[in-house]
């Protein structure tokens, strides 16, 4: 491995020179994102009406449920709290030049590592909850390091790695719950509940798995942005053959990075299965991992951003069902809106690769033997 | 100048190019007669490329009018400007490697015996286009097998096969050995007697003078100047390009050479398809003393400085600095010894494009205690040295926070630079230092070279312009086809000796 990696994959994030971009590219970084989630809930509103359904009634009903009641609140905060995680999962993979998509199969080991966790030991709330908490984050750490490995050692791309990855881990904790972990006399598919003691605490409405994600949040927002660890990853991401120069080693970054991204994603299950489902049931948890991708790329990187992204992606998955109790519309039209929006945050990135590889195209259709 | 009575083969006027946020070329004009010859001179980013490619139709022009044999034209595109009978030599050459030399040159444009081309007459073609211009090839052989100024002949011959009578060549000798460069000067000159136009875009001074009849200097966009060369000097061309008055000569007193620093005995390095590139090499740099490495580019010079950087393994019987082991140590632990080294290709190797420039003048320093505790970057300290490094190394910024990518050539190489010399380096391994840089920085990078030299570093300057070898280094190794064909003192290299040998000539010739 010497100059160019094919597994790389080139996400657009490092700010293209400003003599050679298009006119996106002067923009302030909020705009992009502000406007493709204008445009996906313009289009998400003509599809409302084709249904017969006024689309500012609908925006409404969505919002003020979600938003507008205690209850409403809280399930915004707990939907939002694995969200801010896998987002930050994706994010802190982008920034170090890896596409982890496998953020759900992390998030699944880890639920499912963490309940094991919950149900099996015995021991007082202070150490219980970081115990399970942690044995979940090993879980998503380890399951991710095999695309992390698979990327440093053999240059396998990790976005196919942690695609595959997923559908395993899909059918390894379905099974895991359903043979040897399975709640015993049930007929379910799902774990035994897990101890009180590992039950994450509620401050009044404020669930505390919702504290500690933004917390993590900020002070991921730090570690990449003032520690010498943020600027290996940073400095990888944005160009490995001057951060091999510059001493740093690029295999190490990339298994760390993808352990760190893992760790992240398995906190999200974890916080899940201790906060809100108290056991694993195969059938919960279900996309928190993929909505991780659509909230890193809108709040382009930036673990802070991550947290208004989640919270906005959460109180949309949170009204879906007032949506279709009160107005009778499909609540699939939510999944359309964040599709639109993750089609359109990432166009500019797409419309800037396709761009860059015919540039390359121009002077490479023969190779360059020049210089 | 006297009135020219031969007839104008092209005529621009006023062209003006702008891009978002630049305007590339303001204003120009330039008028190219039937055999003639006209140097368009400048520094990287004066705007002669976007000139020749406005010529060229690759570009459109915001203003201004292009005139082909007395006619206005608007191009649409390259096959239009060639259907005007304009030809271009591009810096990379748009080659099919593994076609042949005739298949490449009648690529596009073959002649049929329908439905099939007819290769016999296009051998034939070519083999008198060749015969015609002195341009020596081989018509059957494959692309992929020629040295590169073959290659650059296969792309004239292309131009002159559909009949381009407006040559124009970009940077046509960067990649040839001095020889070769005598031989192309050569056929230009011949071109230009059949009655061709050529454009000739450069910035070695030495071919201007020699070969232009006209001389078209830009800077910053702006024409500033005509001139022909028994008018001028490189002195004076190198202050028309610059705007100021320019040392061109290297200031230097004679070496003090003191005990050995960097000491390589037997170094083989495979390229990255694994095939041999620097074969059973040894040498020795003392304290001190610069020794340069000639050779046209791809003689093993590239892998050579990788394997002593740590970025590529190798075997050797000893790679020594200050009689430390460095043989396959990993590039930390190397500059950790002292050694600094300024890499070939700096937008890949040596900088972080969206990196500020004071996060880029400590890239390599950026963990040790002076810039980070526990971790934790120390934004003060790394903005004091840079504030600092900027003004010592007179980096044109317009501040430390500024990212690198949007800086010139030259300044981003002199970020380079001041990096490695900041830490005090025992042995510097600098390699093209001066490559895409304004002639102003390469002043000023030369006169930072020999300062180091002086302070007692042993440097190891590898550089493709013979010039800049020539004019720094106290010892001249040539390297050929991955060997070290000769270490000469700088008193017995001269020009020719030097360009035999890196065109393979033995050294007793």
């Amino acid at each position: 491995m010497s100059t160019t990696d094919p597994a790389r994959t080139d996400l657009g994030f490092t700010d293209p020179d400003p003599r050679r971009g298009g006119p996106l590219d002067r923009l302030p970084a909020i705009v992009i994102p502000v406007v493709s989630v204008l445009l996906a809930f313009a289009i998400g509103g003509i599809l409302i009406w084709l249904q017969g359904v006024n689309p500012f009634q609908a925006y409404y009903v969505l919002f003020s449920n979600a938003l507008g009641t205690t209850e409403g609140l809280l399930r915004v905060m707990q939907k939002s709290t694995p969200l801010i995680l896998t987002g930050l999962a994706v994010t802190v993979g982008l920034r170090a030049g890896l596409f982890n998509i496998g953020a759900q199969g992390q998030l699944l080991v880890a639920a499912l590592g963490t309940a094991w966790a919950g149900y099996n030991f015995q021991m007082p709330m202070v150490l219980h909850i970081p115990v399970a908490l942690v044995f979940g984050m090993l879980c998503g750490a380890a399951w991710a390091s095999i695309a992390g490995a698979l990327r440093a050692y053999r240059s396998v791309s990790e976005v196919i790695t942690t695609i595959m990855l997923n559908s395993i881990a899909i059918a390894l904790v379905d099974y895991l719950a359903s043979e040897p972990f399975k709640e015993p006399d049930q007929p379910l598919t799902r774990t035994p509940e897990i101890a009180p003691t590992a039950m994450l605490p509620t401050f009044g409405i404020v669930p505390s798995g919702f504290l500690i994600a933004i917390v993590v949040a900020i002070v991921f927002g730090w570690l990449l942005s003032r520690t010498t660890q943020g600027f290996r990853f940073n400095t990888v991401g944005l160009n490995p053959s001057a951060a091999r120069y510059a001493g740093i080693s690029v295999k190490g970054t990339i298994l760390l990075a993808m352990a760190v991204s893992g760790a992240l994603a398995g906190m999200g299950g974890a916080i899940e299965t201790l906060g809100v489902t108290g056991r694993f049931e195969p059938a919960f948890n279900a996309g928190l991992g993929f909505d991780g991708i659509t909230i890193a790329l809108l709040a382009r990187a930036n673990p802070i951003a991550t947290i208004p992204a989640a919270i906005l992606i959460g109180t949309l998955r949170s009204g879906a069902a007032a949506l279709q109790f009160q107005t009778g519309i499909e609540p699939e039209v939510v999944d359309v809106i964040l599709a639109i929006t993750l089609l359109l945050v990432s166009a500019p990135i797409v419309a800037r690769l396709l761009f860059r590889k015919r540039n390359i195209k121009q002077t490479q259709v023969t190779q360059g033997w020049g210089s | 100048m006297a009135a020219d009575e031969r007839e104008v083969l092209l005529q621009a006027t006023g062209l003006t190019k702008r891009f978002p946020g630049v305007v590339a070329n303001e204003d120009v004009s330039l008028t190219l007669r039937k055999g003639e010859i006209l140097a368009l001179l400048g520094e990287n980013g004066a705007g002669k490329s976007t000139l020749v490619k406005m010529i060229y139709g690759l570009y459109a022009p915001d203003e201004g009018e292009i005139r082909i044999k007395g006619e206005a034209v608007r191009l649409a595109g390259p096959r239009d400007a060639i259907k005007r009978g304009i030809g271009m030599v591009h810096q990379h050459f748009q080659l099919v490697p593994v076609f042949t030399v005739a298949e490449n040159i009648v690529l596009g444009d073959e002649p049929l015996r329908w439905p099939f081309v007819n290769m016999k007459s296009a051998r034939a073609e070519v083999a008198r286009l060749s015969e015609e211009y002195g341009l020596k090839v081989d018509v059957d052989a494959h692309v992929e097998d020629l040295p590169v100024g073959t290659q650059q002949r296969v792309e004239i011959l292309k131009a002159l096969y559909r009949r381009a009578d407006i040559l124009i060549l970009d940077e046509p000798t960067a990649v040839l050995t001095p020889q070769e460069t005598d031989d192309l000067l050569r056929v230009m000159r011949g071109f230009a007697d059949s009655g061709v136009g050529v454009i000739f875009i450069t910035h070695k001074l030495r071919e201007v003078l020699a070969v232009a009849d006209t001389i078209e200097v830009l800077r910053g966009g702006k024409w500033v100047g005509t001139t022909v060369p028994a008018e001028t000097s490189q002195e004076g061309l190198a202050q028309m390009m610059v705007g100021r008055g320019v040392l061109l000569q290297v200031d230097k007193r004679a070496a003090q050479p003191q005990e050995v620093i960097l000491d390589v005995q037997g170094l083989t390095v495979t390229d990255d398809l694994g095939l041999p590139a620097v074969r059973d090499v040894s040498l020795q740099v003392r304290a001190g003393e610069i020794l340069g490495i000639a050779g046209v580019e791809g003689n093993g010079q590239r892998e050579l400085v990788q394997a002593l950087t740590g970025l590529r393994r190798c075997s050797a019987t000893t790679v020594t600095v200050n009689g430390q082991d460095i043989l396959n140590k990993s590039p930390h632990d190397i500059h950790a010894l002292g050694v600094g080294h300024v890499p070939e290709d700096r937008e890949k190797d040596g900088l972080v494009g969206p990196y500020s420039v004071a996060d880029n003048l400590v890239l390599d320093r950026f963990a040790e205690p002076e810039f980070a505790s526990r971790g934790v970057r120390d934004r003060k300290a790394i903005d004091a040295l840079s504030t600092n490094l900027v003004q010592q190394f007179d980096i044109r910024t317009p501040g430390i926070t500024t990212t690198v990518q949007s800086l010139s050539g030259g300044n981003k190489q002199k970020i380079v630079i001041a990096r490695e010399l900041a830490a005090n380096p025992v042995a510097l391994i600098a390699a093209q230092p001066t490559r895409g840089v304004d002639v102003g920085s390469i002043e000023f990078i030369h006169s930072q070279i020999v300062g180091a030299r002086d302070r007692g570093a042993a440097v190891l300057l590898v550089s493709a312009e013979l010039d800049e070898i020539l004019g720094l280094s106290d010892r001249v190794a040539v390297m050929y086809d991955g060997r070290l064909v000769d270490v000469l003192d700088i008193a017995v290299a001269d020009r020719a000796r030097v360009g035999r040998l890196m065109a393979g000539g033995s050294k007793d010739a």
